[in-house]
Formats: C-alpha cells, sequence, structure tokens
C-alpha cells in the first residue's frame, strides 16, 4: 500500500485531496502550518487516494501517515 | 525609566532585559501558555500571562499587553522585533496610554511599513530606489505595462509586505500574468492588503543594511552596515560585518544614504535602512526597519556599543551617547542563527530539546530563549539561538565560529546546525564572494518551494 507521510511536524491547514481522487506525483495533498511556515505535503507517487488521515486543524508530526494511496 | 515591559518573547526579550537590568531599569515580562517555562519569563523581575498560544491572542493582543502595563505600573513598552514591533496602531496606542514607546513615532512606522510610500519618500529625499512604479497596480494589465517599460526581469512585491511574503521574481511577462492573482491573495491574506507594485530585479543582489541611530534633537549617526545576503526563504541566516564585499568609498556612501534616509522621515531611535547592491556596487534603498533588528549583536560585538541600552537612553529623551566619528569596525563579528529546522530541507522542526548545552568560548557571545528541557512549539519563529562570534580579522572570525558550532550540543530536535558548518567551510563564502542566491545554489529547488 502506498501511503503520503507528513514532512514535518504541523498544524494541518488544508486538505486538498477527498479519497476517491486519483492523484499524480509530485501533487500537493496536504498543507500544514508551523513556526509561521506554510509547507505543502506531496505524494512521491501516482495513485488513486483510499483515506485521508488528517483533519484541519489536526496536529501531526514528521513522518505520520496523512493520506494512503489504492 | 523606571519600568520596561517586554512585548516580546524568547531571545530578544531576554537580551532586552540584560541590558535593562545593568540600567536598574526593572522589567515586565508577557508570556504565552506555550512559554510559560522559558527563561524570559522566569528572569523578569514581573510576568503577566497574556494568554493562550496563537499570536493573535497572546503577543498581538494589544489590550492584554497594555493592561499588563498598567496593572505593573511600566512606565515604558518595548515592542522587540517582528510581533507588534512595527505595528502603527500598536505604537500609537502605547502613547495614548501615556507610556514610552521604545522605538520611532507611529506616523514614522506607518510610513515605512507602506513599501511604496517609503519609496517615494527615499526618492524625494535623493536615496537611490530600485527603478519601478510609483503607484500600486490597479490591474494586471497596468502590471504587464510598467514591468514592459521598467523591462524584465521585474520584482512583484505587495506594498505592505515583509519577510518574502507576495514576492515574486519574473522573468518575462507569462511569468508575471500567472504570478499575479496568487501574489496579490497572499498579500490580502498577511497584512491586509493587497496593494502590489513591480519593480526592476536586481540580477545577484546583495542585501547590506545600515545601522542608524537618531536622537530627538534631531542628531542622526549610522553604525555601520551588516552583510545579509546569506538568506533562506528571504530570511537570514547569517550576517556579519563589515561587509566583506564593500570598499571604504562604498561604504562611506552606503552609510551617508542611510543617515540622509532616516533625516527625510525624521527619524528618532534605532533604525536600519536596508539596501540592495548589485554586482556593480550600485545601490538601492530596499526598506527601512523601524526597531531593534534580530541581528543588532553584531553591529555591538564591531562597534562595541550597546545598542539596546542607546534605544533606551533615545526614548529618556536624552542625545545620543556616540558621536560619528568614533563610530569604528573595532573587530569583525558574524552572527550564526540557529533555527529548530532540517538542516537539509529547512523544514521547522517542533519538538523537546532534551540536551542544550552552549559553547563557552571568548569573543562568542550566545543570545538565546531555551534551555535542556524546553519544548520548542509549532507557534513562534524557529530561531532559538544566536551566535555571535569575533575576531581580530573576519578570517579569525570565521575559524572561531567554526569551533563555536562545533560545540554547540542541542539534541531532541533538528537544528540547522550542520547547516551552518557547511557555510563556514564553503570556499565562496570564505572568499567573501557571495549573493542572496548562496543558499539556493547550493540545494535542490524542491527545498525552496
Amino acid at each position: 500500500m502506498k501511503q503520503v507521510a507528513a514532512n514535518m511536524a504541523g498544524t494541518v491547514i488544508s486538505v486538498l485531496v477527498q479519497p476517491g481522487d486519483t492523484i499524480s506525483e509530485g501533487q500537493d495533498v496536504i498543507v500544514l502550518e508551523s513556526m509561521k511556515m506554510e509547507v505543502p505535503v506531496q505524494s512521491m507517487e501516482a495513485g488513486k487516494v483510499v483515506e485521508v488521515k488528517a483533519n484541519i486543524g489536526d496536529f501531526v508530526n514528521d513522518g505520520d501517515i496523512i493520506v494512503v494511496l489504492e | 525609566m523606571r519600568k520596561v515591559l517586554i512585548a516580546n518573547r524568547g531571545e530578544i526579550a531576554r537580551r532586552i532585559m540584560r541590558t535593562c537590568r545593568e540600567k536598574g531599569v526593572a522589567t515586565v515580562a508577557v508570556y504565552s501558555d506555550a512559554d510559560r517555562d522559558l527563561p524570559f519569563v522566569r528572569e523578569a523581575d514581573e510576568a503577566v500571562h497574556i494568554g493562550p498560544p496563537p499570536v493573535p491572542h497572546s503577543y498581538l493582543n494589544v489590550e492584554a499587553i497594555i493592561a499588563a502595563a498598567k496593572s505593573t505600573n511600566a512606565d515604558a513598552i518595548h515592542p522587540g522585533y517582528g510581533l507588534l514591533s512595527e505595528n502603527e496602531a500598536f505604537a500609537r496606542r502605547v502613547l495614548e496610554e501615556g507610556l514610552v514607546f521604545i522605538g520611532p513615532s507611529p506616523k514614522v512606522i506607518g510610513q515605512m511599513g507602506d513599501k511604496l510610500t517609503a519609496r517615494r519618500i527615499m526618492q524625494e529625499a535623493g536615496v537611490p530606489v530600485v527603478p519601478g512604479c510609483e503607484d500600486s497596480l490597479a490591474t494586471v494589465e497596468e502590471a504587464t505595462a510598467q514591468a514592459a517599460q521598467i523591462g524584465y526581469p521585474v520584482m512583484l512585491k505587495a506594498s505592505a509586505g515583509g519577510g518574502g511574503i507576495g514576492m515574486q521574481i519574473c522573468r518575462e511577462e507569462s511569468q508575471l500574468l500567472q504570478a499575479y492573482q496568487s501574489a496579490k491573495g497572499r498579500a490580502k491574506a498577511y497584512f491586509g492588503n493587497d496593494a502590489m507594485y513591480v519593480e526592476k530585479y536586481v540580477e545577484r543582489p546583495r542585501h547590506i543594511e545600515v545601522q542608524i541611530a537618531a536622537d530627538n534633537a534631531g542628531n542622526v549617526i549610522h553604525l555601520l552596515e551588516r552583510e545579509c545576503s546569506i538568506q533562506r526563504r528571504h530570511q537570514k541566516v547569517l550576517e556579519e560585518s563589515p561587509s566583506p564585499f564593500l570598499d571604504p568609498a562604498t561604504r562611506e556612501q552606503l552609510c551617508e544614504a542611510a543617515v540622509k534616509a532616516a533625516k527625510a522621515v525624521g527619524y528618532t531611535g534605532l533604525g536600519t535602512v536596508e539596501f540592495i547592491v548589485d554586482e556593480n556596487k550600485n545601490f538601492y534603498f530596499l526598506e527601512m526597519n523601524t526597531r531593534l533588528q534580530v541581528e543588532h549583536a553584531v553591529t555591538e560585538e564591531m562597534t562595541g556599543y550597546d545598542l539596546v541600552a542607546m534605544q533606551l537612553a533615545i526614548a529618556d529623551g536624552q542625545p545620543l551617547p556616540v558621536e560619528q566619528r568614533d563610530v569604528q569596525a573595532k573587530r569583525h563579528a558574524i552572527e550564526l542563527r540557529v533555527y529548530a529546522e532540517d538542516p537539509v530541507t529547512f523544514l521547522p522542526s517542533p519538538g523537546t530539546i532534551s540536551l542544550y548545552q552552549p559553547p563557552a568560548m571568548e569573543h562568542v557571545r550566545i543570545d538565546d530563549g531555551v534551555e535542556s528541557g524546553t519544548q520548542v512549539t509549532p507557534f513562534y519563529d524557529p530561531m532559538i539561538a544566536k551566535v555571535i562570534i569575533s575576531g581580530e580579522t573576519r578570517e579569525e572570525a570565521v575559524e572561531r565560529a567554526q569551533e563555536a558550532m562545533h560545540h554547540f550540543l542541542i539534541t531532541g530536535i533538528k537544528t540547522n546546525i550542520p547547516f551552518l558548518q557547511e557555510v563556514l567551510a564553503d570556499e565562496q563564502f570564505r572568499g567573501g564572494d557571495y549573493t542572496t542566491w548562496f543558499i539556493t545554489e547550493r540545494t535542490t529547488k524542491t527545498n525552496h518551494k
């Protein structure tokens, strides 16, 4: 199973994909905010989104799985 | 002045308190829930809780800060840098409450905070500005017309901007068309003002700024320059002074232009005039920062003057304690900013510091805001410490800086110390020949989105 992990610890400020979406490699899936900086999290692989594990306002840690791809 | 409230946090709150203590001035810290256990709260004579962690509810909460000043009978407020330091309405409110604002007048803060107004004032005063448009752009068509007249590449900027937000280099019309709406949107979101303008983009630029000080009687001096070209995401990482790029004649012209700029706006207090310097040593006014800079310590270690003491004296109505002819570069000074961030991607790395052991060396000054056990939260700026090193020569300072970084131990979170070591060892840096592209040229494109 392919997954997308958070690239830093921070708060989820926007979720750009939903289950069922087909995404391409390098596409932004979530935007995190930490220490006054907004950072998009990109998918390293193409695929179909099965699950989005983070909601707006959630705090995630570096390496946490936030999106699961088929 | 008997008691100063410091409307800031972390290292700069501690730095200001140090001088206050030396001058016999009592200090009041204000803090959010997230900062309850930080050293600056403990070290202040008094500390007042002002709200929850997010800055709009605490460090930008004007009512809470004014109430804290009133309840502790503080007679002055020092805003530090960032946060409310360049907020015209806050400065005005402080004065209306009968308190001293340690900084320039609200009017000057407002004029310099609006980049287009600042450009206009400087141009009228004969200070060189980057060729660009006079007024804000009404439409994207106007943007492309202006850009065509100026000539590409151009820099698209927000008039209320700062920190690189809403700024975009456009090398051709298609890029400007693409960038315009999103930059405008970001400016609106961040500054509540989406006035945009374009100016000529200076290739291979250097950021060199001049420290100035002005008293209430109209005396203005400069305290030489700081070379600030080593930046990531338009934020400074390393600053040094004297600049290895400037020759004595250019330095003199630059510093004179800064004094002229300060006089043109009737400046009082400490301020910094930022310039962009091209390959041929032509310089242009970029902006004026109407506050104490993060990197003020470079000037202190180079000249031997305490800039915070100077701020307090000026705010107290005293004349400048220093004459221009006495200002000299006595040493070479370098500041390294230690950020809680990944040294490769430069992404924030909040967490708990398990071990914090700064170097204890002669000619190495540490201005920091954390200790072992400190939780570095995601709410604020990632800078946790500044290391300011000086030497008889630049070479000596750089070598001492390498040793200092080698002895700086921080565990539990990631820091940019390995990256700072790379910079110090870099051949181009050692040669003193670097531009604002220095970091970008050494890292992959994906790190700098």
